[in-house]
């Protein structure tokens, strides 16, 4: 039992990274850009968050070092794709296969290194429940942080009206331009936030989830926090779920192995690809599911007076 | 302050001028770089630029870089032409190269040179039936083109691993994860003899002229084009986007399995874990910045093929990175994206 529990707190920990940079993702879809540098970004976020860690000591200031290499990247890409009107599949591509080559690059020197492992917050009480204790209370405080940003996300998009003017603007841009609100300002907003998400997310990875850095660590975790978007039809709390999910697959493997599941190792790794493939087949199967909830503009460009 | 505004029609001389440009760029803010290291920025330049080709043997290596570069940039070009969004190469030429090193490890000392064309096919069907995956996810179930084909390349690695730490692994060989080297008979006959370049570069050249008739010279290719960009304009003309999806994965596959299995049966000779070197990401870089022409894709096959050596050389005369030639080939196609801008658009000055 007391496996079981810590399986389901490793996947929560797990989701949590996913969850984070998804819901920046979300973010960015919502005012219409898709952003497919999330690789990239959370590539550079990590390891400007473990340079950070490594000189400074501070796992606080790592997280403010990976969100502003997030919010950075995210800025010079949607410069390109909201100023320069340049194609946003291409350069978000351009984006990711710079930040993996960046990353590796800048990020030679810190290879040797290590990073204490960081201790659990306990919260007081809760934590000392037996198995559910253990499961849901012990945790860095990220991991709560990211359910409290899905419920602020969902109130700001749904209940205030900067989140109606970012969700117009990923509906009809021109409608938005024509009530008088400045769109790419807005966008190119909403793209560094989702940056700045995407950079934390990456900053947790290199210093608190796995501490240490290593090139390409990210493995693709970016590309999955693309397809749980699509997952979650574009809504905050499903995301979350869809995460939780997929941190559930993606420690599923190393919990066969501890138990002694005769399969070859590989196979296991493979699961997490795997798991985004088939889900990614389901949920795009009905494409009434999709259509209904995706930023009708996304992915296309908007230039005012054109 | 400046300003875009549309032009009337494309410019067709920035087309041209916008990849020199951009590769303009890149050098500027390599030599930034280089002075910011603290290396001598002319001796950068050198090493990147001038080392690759200032011999023969440099130039053979030249070649034997920019030949899988070439024949994987050419079926993206037709893929991306075609508005099909495969990323995944890399894990395409993985497959190919699985596949080809199938059939070279069933090769003994009495086999014949047949089993070149047979390894050379095998690559091709591996490579096709990945992309194939693809294409069939997206067209019975509309599942996204672009992770489908990412999410398979992490797929592919871990298949190459388990063969090859398992199944495969040369009995052999040290414990080392890799397979027995091939039989000679199944090597790829060299086009030099003392050099490793091989018959791979006359079929890339061959592929060159394939796909420039097929784009622009033939009915299907026409079809093909027209079913990417405008699927309700080709459903009007009786093509079907549909048949430019397959066709489009179908022919990158193959080629990047075609790619796998000249580099595993010519300049490897087995297969380890150290197959996957980006190519397949890399030729994404040099289908765009050859404007997904064939011709032009040449020549930026042999640029990115440049970054490449250059990276190596990096590491052994400058004490760089190796891993600063990705840098440089991301920045290279974010300048290409930038400067391509000037095509649709023109510069002005309004108040």
């Amino acid at each position: 039992m007391e496996s079981i529990a810590l399986l389901f707190a490793a996947s929560l920990n797990a989701g949590t990274v996913l969850a984070i940079a998804s819901l920046g993702l979300l973010i960015n879809e919502k005012a219409g850009i898709v952003n497919l540098g999330a690789e990239g970004m959370m590539l550079c976020a990590a390891l400007a968050g473990f340079a950070t860690v490594v000189h400074t000591g501070s796992t606080a200031l790592g997280f403010v070092a990976g969100m502003g290499a997030g919010a950075l990247l995210a800025a010079i890409f949607g410069g390109l794709v909201i100023w320069l009107n340049t194609n946003q599949y291409a350069t978000g591509l351009a984006l990711s296969l710079f930040g993996a080559g960046f990353s590796a690059f800048a990020g030679s020197r810190y290879v040797q290194e290590k990073l204490p492992e960081q201790s659990q917050y306990a919260i007081p009480f809760l934590s000392d429940i037996p198995l559910l204790g253990s499961a849901l209370f012990r945790h860095h405080p990220m991991v709560y942080a990211c359910v409290a940003l899905v419920f602020g996300l969902i109130w700001f998009l749904y209940r205030t009206r900067a989140g109606l003017v970012l969700r117009s603007v990923g509906e009809s841009p021109e409608s938005a331009h024509a009530l008088g609100y400045p769109v790419r300002r807005i966008r190119l907003m909403a793209v560094m936030a989702g940056g700045a998400l995407c950079g934390l997310a990456g900053a947790y990875v290199s210093t608190v989830y796995t501490p240490l850095w290593v090139e390409g660590m990210i493995a693709g975790k970016g590309w999955i926090a693309l397809a749980l978007t699509t997952f979650a039809t574009w809504r905050p709390a499903r995301v979350l779920l869809g995460a939780y999910l997929f941190g559930g697959v993606t420690m599923l493997q190393f919990h066969l192995q501890g138990i002694g599941v005769n399969v070859p190792s590989q196979f296991l790794t493979m699961m997490p690809y795997l798991a985004t493939i088939v889900v990614l087949v389901l949920i795009s199967r009905n494409p009434t599911w999709i259509r209904i909830n995706m930023p009708t503009s996304i992915g296309k460009p908007f230039y005012p007076g054109a | 302050m400046l300003r875009l505004e549309v032009r009337p029609q494309p410019s067709k001389g920035w087309g041209y001028a916008s990849p020199l440009l951009a590769l303009a760029i890149t050098v500027v803010i390599g030599v930034i770089l280089f002075a910011v290291l603290g290396k001598d920025p002319v001796r950068g330049l050198q090493v990147f630029f001038w080392e690759p080709i200032k011999s023969t043997y440099a130039l053979s290596e030249l070649m034997v870089k920019a030949t899988p570069l070439l024949i994987i940039a050419l079926g993206l070009a037709v893929c991306f032409r075609s508005n099909v969004w495969n990323i995944g190469a890399e894990g395409q030429y993985i497959l190919g190269a699985i596949f080809a090193a199938g059939v070279a490890l069933t090769a003994d000392k009495t086999t014949g040179p047949w089993i070149v064309p047979a390894v050379l096919a095998a690559g091709v069907i591996g490579g096709m039936l990945w992309a194939g995956l693809v294409a069939l996810l997206r067209d019975r179930f509309n599942a996204n083109e672009i992770l489908v084909s990412l999410m398979l390349v992490y797929v592919a690695i871990q298949v190459l691993n388990f063969l090859v730490y398992g199944p495969w692994k040369d009995p052999l060989g040290y414990n080392f994860p890799q397979t027995k080297t091939f039989e000679s008979v199944t090597q790829i006959p060299k086009l030099i003899q003392g050099s490793r370049v091989n018959i791979g570069l006359l079929l890339a050249l061959a592929g060159v002229a394939a796909v420039w008739v097929f784009l622009f010279r033939t009915y299907a290719g026409y079809a093909q084009l027209v079913g990417g960009l405008a699927p309700a304009a080709a459903r009007y003309a009786g093509f079907s986007s549909r048949k430019a999806l397959w066709t489009a994965l179908l022919v990158s596959g193959g080629t990047a399995g075609l790619a796998g299995a000249l580099e595993v049966a010519g300049p490897i000779g087995q297969l380890t874990p150290y197959v996957p070197a980006g190519y397949g990401f890399a030729a994404i870089i040099v289908a765009f910045v050859g404007r997904l022409h064939p011709v032009g894709i040449v020549f930026s096959a042999i640029l990115m093929s440049m970054f490449y050596i250059g990276g190596e050389l990096a590491q052994s005369r400058l004490g760089l990175p190796k891993s600063i030639t990705g840098v440089f080939q991301g920045l290279l196609l974010f300048a290409l994206l930038a400067c391509d801008t000037l095509i649709a658009y023109r510069l002005v000055w309004k108040k």
